[in-house]
């Protein structure tokens, strides 16, 4: 199949027909939830507060909603309209923004606790206008993305590389901008599952979260139960566990509002030890 | 657009631009759209704004209810966080514009987003 990319623009490429499916296909929203809980979860927000963060090509608000269940408040960029007039219709509870991330993101100096994005960074890699130079546009996009965070606040990117090139190209880029970190890999070894994730520091460097599905625990089943027996030990605080976020979900079913549904996924906690 | 994007949105990215904070905002739909007062989130983010621009936004489209200045000891002031709660989320600008302080570029809001989308010649 080719890639979505080498088509058309993205703002073309997102008409009305294909934003549909981010409401309507559920094995789409299916994956996209799935990604952005993880990308959640490397973004090792502090413990229990809502926070603000920035969400890249936000498209219909599906990774946006990750956020909301998990009690943040977000912003959304992205560059198709269509995609997000389904946001609009889905009600989603993030500020939307019509913008191209190649331009930059604009905003002020330390606005955001974090940042998110799911699979839209490879857009980058194409020069869909005469004009645009990827190199170029991406450092532009890093070196103000690094400005909008605030200090120690992370930035996360799911996205899939078209070869080992581009995921060099993106990661020079990002460090020449300042940041820390690199690409965390999930089911390397398995070609459905396999998940690119580029895990962005600017407090100084740290070492990597560990990825998911490696030899050490192939099935991610060890270490789930290790994280819930950490959780348990930890104590949990009323707001913001499972019960909390389940609570609000059911709230919002019964003012008719786009739910999706529970999971195993649901308010799982970060380990801190990932 | 929520208030609290205004106060961290800008023109920065425009070439020739060199703050480009705050952008002025011209209001032609607003809306009051109800939100889940969230008080640890509020206060969390009162360091983070810039009060002066909130302020001037908030007058600038009708909103007279906030106090100048910040409060002291605002975390424990429920009164005051309901009335920052509601002008950086509840107040929603549908249809507008923003203008660059620089360059007086205009920025389209419609459906409650703004279009910062810039032409060939402004990168
Ligand atoms: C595969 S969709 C994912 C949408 C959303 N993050 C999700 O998980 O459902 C990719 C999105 O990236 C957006 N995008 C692509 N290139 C972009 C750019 N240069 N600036 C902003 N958004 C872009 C597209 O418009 C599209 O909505």
């Amino acid at each position: 199949m080719s890639r979505p990319e080498h088509l058309a623009p993205p703002e073309i490429y997102y008409n009305e027909e294909e934003a549909k499916k981010y409401s309507q296909n559920s094995r789409i929203i299916d994956i996209q939830f799935q990604m952005s809980e993880r990308a959640v979860e490397l973004l090792v927000l502090p413990e229990d507060t809502p926070c603000y963060i920035l969400d890249i090509g936000c498209g219909s608000g599906l990774s946006g909603s990750t956020l909301d269940d998990q009690g943040h408040f977000w912003v959304g960029m992205d560059i198709s309209k269509a995609m997000l007039d389904i946001a609009l219709e889905r009600e989603i509870e993030g500020d939307l923004i019509l913008s191209d991330m190649g331009q930059g993101c604009p905003f002020k100096a330390g606005a955001f606790d974090g940042a998110i994005s799911i699979s839209a960074l490879q857009w980058l890699c194409n020069a869909d206008k005469k004009h645009h130079n990827p190199v170029q546009r991406l450092y532009k996009f890093f070196s103000t993305l690094y400005a909008c965070l605030s200090r120690s606040g992370r930035a996360v990117l799911q996205f899939y590389p078209e070869n080992s090139d581009q995921m060099e190209l993106i990661t020079a880029q990002a460090m020449k901008a300042g940041f820390y970190g690199g690409v965390v890999v999930d089911y390397p070894n398995s070609t459905k599952a396999k998940k690119f994730f580029l895990v962005l520091m600017t407090g100084g460097n740290m070492p990597l979260p560990k990825a998911l599905g490696t030899d050490e625990d192939s099935q991610g089943v060890t270490y789930t139960a290790k994280r819930e027996r950490l959780k348990q030990q930890r104590g949990k605080s009323l707001k913001k566990g499972r019960n909390w976020i389940l609570e609000k979900k059911e709230r919002r079913r019964k003012q008719g509002k786009d739910v999706r549904p529970d999971s195993k996924y649901t308010g799982r906690k970060r380990s801190g030890r990932l | 657009m929520k208030l609290l994007t205004h106060n961290m949105l800008t023109s920065k990215c425009m070439k020739g631009v060199s703050i480009g904070y705050p952008l002025a905002i011209k209001a032609l739909d607003i809306r009051t759209v109800e939100v889940d007062f969230n008080p640890e989130f509020v206060a969390k983010m009162i360091p983070k704004i810039d009060w002066t621009v909130l302020h001037g936004a908030a007058e600038s489209i009708g909103q007279t209810d906030l106090p100048k200045e910040v409060v002291d000891n605002y975390e424990n002031n429920e009164e005051f966080l309901k009335k920052v709660h509601h002008v950086l989320l509840e107040v929603d600008v549908i249809d507008g514009e923003l203008i660059c302080p620089e360059t007086g570029r205009k920025f389209p809001i419609n459906n409650g987003i703004p279009n910062m989308l810039l032409n060939e010649d402004e990168v």
